[in-house]
């Protein structure tokens, strides 16, 4: 048995326990080594990977494809090189008849890279293949037939050949979108730089040190986001504990009709949050709301800087409360009720009993659910969006207004201001600080560790 | 130490003033909240057959109720076509997003097969990523494949975002139910396409259902996917046709985006409200730590 193979280092375990004769002949030609090592059927199959790339470079250069007369001398090569030439440079000729489209050349080069990682995947699995059959044909004289390994293929192959579509989605309406606005971060794509009429380029990194840089932008950015923090701690704050209390109130023995209540409650959560959000702007209206004509009164709900952060956190209230009212009712329900008989025993009261055994065991369970919670009102686009429009204006911010949370920040320097490479880098801010959060909490829970 | 559980005896004057202040105190809580949810849905209902089209006029209880705001809904707008569209988004997504998960969700829960563990961390990162990161590329992508105002076209993004979370729900999912199934069908000589056919796939279908409910309604009120991917009037989808109909022209149209909305929100809360078990079980069964 190979007791060896807790011991292997790095670089074993990608080629091989050692590089061998055959292992050399793969490194050049894929499936040489295999030839050597008399498995013909896997030699193929390695070999057909290297064939086809290299056949598509032939095809898709100027030595198969037609030429344009006139065209730039990189249009010639073939696809890999000069997907890899247009990622590189983003396009260098612009104007006239052979435009460079640089989003497309990114998007080409992404795919270029992808592809090309895939093959350099193959090769060294066709390397350590043929290192490790070398080894073994050398210590026992025998080598698995081909059609063997055919079979051990289509064993594993048939969790990809059932997957297939979904990862195929996955990565082209997904991922690659992903990869792309990453890097768009590191170029000079705005407003003023507009493909395809103009070329853009890649800037690096300026693009993080602007934010830190430029007062601008600096005020914005701590504005904005600190804001942002703040209202995603107190709205799940908020929400919470308003669902907790009503379920609590709710499920005391004095309440009859509960069903009903409980229907009612829920009706926040059942009606599409958009609608609410949007009868709750008008219903809050300055001038014309009828609540404001109820109260005779002028109170600018909406458009009073603070004020208007006060109604996003109530409005949010109605919203959410009813969400965590169902879950905890459901937890309420589940916990051990002889718990709560010790304690009545031992003269606890009621107060006594909620705060010091329901809350500590609720909390612990809830945990994980608050932190998605967190995470998802950091990024709650909607009820910004719809209620407030981002609020007040604030002519101190560079594209943001007061309630403006980062998420719409990022919206509205996407859709309307068209500065895609800022919008980008805040995009990844946040994905660090949320995706952290969301991971680290993930990893704690116990779904993952079982796993 | 020993407690004597003593008899129930009759409670003193101070306990009962408790109780009732419990009682009252309770039941104010419960009405007055019952109240803030229950008034804005009345008013917004009402509104929508007030006669009249502003704001400023829009009572609760109307005055002269009319169903012109309807009528005219369906005559002036393209709210018809917006309807349609999103209904058949909603329904496409449905049926696609059920046969992704449906088999990638197998894949992950069950097969062992190189990757795995990169594949499910990779699921769990792109989760994180906010939903339109992607956006512009889409747009860029969609534009070079002439895929743009294109309602359906909406139902590949829709469809493959939401493989990461519910490949995660169905994994959670099958956990419970037990590999010695499988085992015991592959000593009766089933092959790995019959195991998944007949064994596995009918215990997903309360899963797969939850699945499918949820695909069905994300498409109706997402905003900004459509508000970047379509640009004519009559290809819209519901959530941007409503939210125009009452940003463009501030207050004048409100009585007609009051009956838009009821249209739309009713049926919905309705469905919310039927499907409420199936609903947060699903929700448990994602958080549950089982």
């Amino acid at each position: 048995m190979r007791s060896r193979k807790n011991s292997l280092k790095w670089w074993q375990k990608i080629i091989g326990q050692r590089m061998t004769s055959s292992g050399w002949l793969s490194f050049f030609v894929f499936g040489l080594g295999q030839l050597r090592n008399k498995q013909k059927g896997k030699a193929l199959f390695f070999f057909a990977f290297q064939f086809i790339y290299v056949l598509v470079e032939i095809l898709t250069s100027s030595l198969v494809s037609p030429v344009i007369p006139g065209q730039p001398k990189y249009w010639g090569y073939g696809f890999f090189r000069r997907s890899l030439y247009g990622f590189i440079t983003l396009g260098e000729t612009t104007g006239g008849r052979f435009r460079d489209n640089s989003p497309v050349l990114m998007i080409e080069g992404i795919l270029a890279i992808f592809l090309l990682l895939i093959l350099a995947v193959i090769w060294l699995l066709n390397i350590k293949d043929a290192n490790e059959t070398y080894i073994k044909y050398k210590s026992t004289g025998q080598v698995q037939s081909s059609k063997e390994f055919y079979k051990q293929v289509f064993e594993t192959s048939f969790a990809y050949v059932v997957g297939a579509p979904a990862l195929i989605m996955l990565l082209f309406v997904t991922i690659l979108p992903i990869i792309f606005s990453f890097l768009i971060a590191f170029t000079n794509w705005d407003a003023y730089h507009n493909p395809p009429a103009d070329l853009i380029d890649w800037v690096g990194f300026s693009n993080f040190g602007d934010i830190l840089k430029l007062p601008g932008w600096r005020t914005t950015f701590f504005g904005v986001a600190g804001w942002t923090v703040i209202w995603a701690l107190l709205s799940t704050l908020t929400t919470f504990f308003g669902g907790l209390f009503l379920a609590v109130i709710i499920n005391n023995k004095r309440v009859v009709f509960k069903r009903i209540w409980r229907t009612i409650l829920i009706l926040p959560w059942a009606i599409p949050s958009m609608v609410s959000l949007l009868v709750f702007k008008n219903f809050l209206n300055q001038t014309y709301g009828p609540l404001n004509r109820m109260l005779n009164a002028n109170i600018p709900w909406l458009n009073d800087a603070t004020l208007a952060k006060i109604t996003l956190l109530v409005i949010n209230l109605w919203l959410g409360a009813p969400y965590f009212m169902m879950l905890m009712t459901g937890m309420l329900t589940s916990f051990d009720k002889t718990l709560y008989e010790a304690a009545k025993v031992d003269g606890a009261s009621s107060m006594q009993s909620f705060w010091k055994i329901t809350f500590p065991i609720l909390l612990s369970q809830v945990t994980p659910l608050l932190i998605m919670s967190f995470a998802s009102n950091f990024n709650n686009f909607g009820v910004v969006f719809f209620l407030t429009g981002g609020g007040p204006r604030n002519i101190a911010y560079e594209y943001a207004d007061h309630t403006d949370i980062l998420i719409t920040w990022i919206y509205n320097m996407t859709r309307e201001f068209k500065v895609y490479n800022m919008a980008s880098v805040m995009s990844i801010l946040i994905f660090i600080l949320i995706g952290g959060i969301s991971v680290w909490n993930f990893l704690r829970s116990d779904a993952f560790k079982e796993d | 130490m020993e407690k004597v559980i003593r008899p129930r005896r009759k409670k003193s004057v101070k306990e009962r003033i408790k109780d009732i202040l419990a009682y009252i105190g309770i039941y104010a809580v419960l009405i007055i909240v019952a109240i803030s949810i229950l008034y804005p849905v009345v008013w917004i209902i009402g509104s929508s057959f007030n006669q009249g089209s502003s704001l400023a006029s829009a009572t609760a209880i109307p005055k002269n109720p009319t169903i012109s705001n309807y009528k005219r809904l369906f005559a002036e707008t393209d709210y018809k076509r917006w309807y349609l569209n999103t209904l058949s988004i909603a329904f496409v997504n449905m049926i696609v997003s059920v046969l992704l998960v449906g088999t990638i969700g197998y894949v992950f829960a069950r097969l062992k097969f190189a990757g795995k563990k990169v594949g499910l961390l990779t699921i769990l990162i792109l989760q994180m990523f906010p939903s339109f990161m992607g956006m512009i590329a889409i747009y860029v992508l969609f534009l070079n494949f002439g895929l743009l105002n294109r309602p359906l076209a909406l139902v590949l993004i829709y469809s493959s975002g939401q493989i990461p979370y519910n490949t995660w729900l169905i994994k959670g999912y099958l956990k419970n139910v037990p590999k010695s199934l499988d085992e015991a069908a592959m000593i009766d000589g089933a092959s790995k396409l019959q195991i998944y056919t007949r064994i596995i796939l009918p215990i997903m279908f309360p899963i797969l259902t939850f699945v499918a409910i949820t695909q069905f309604m994300a498409p109706w009120f997402d905003y900004i996917l459509p508000s970047f991917l379509i640009s004519s009037t009559s290809k819209k989808t519901l959530a941007v046709g409503l939210y125009d109909l009452i940003n463009s022209q501030t207050n004048t149209n409100f009585t007609m985006f009051a009956a838009g909305a009821v249209l739309v929100g009713v049926p919905i809360a309705i469905l919310y409200l039927f499907l409420q078990k199936y609903l947060i079980e699903g929700l448990s069964a994602g958080a549950n730590k089982e």
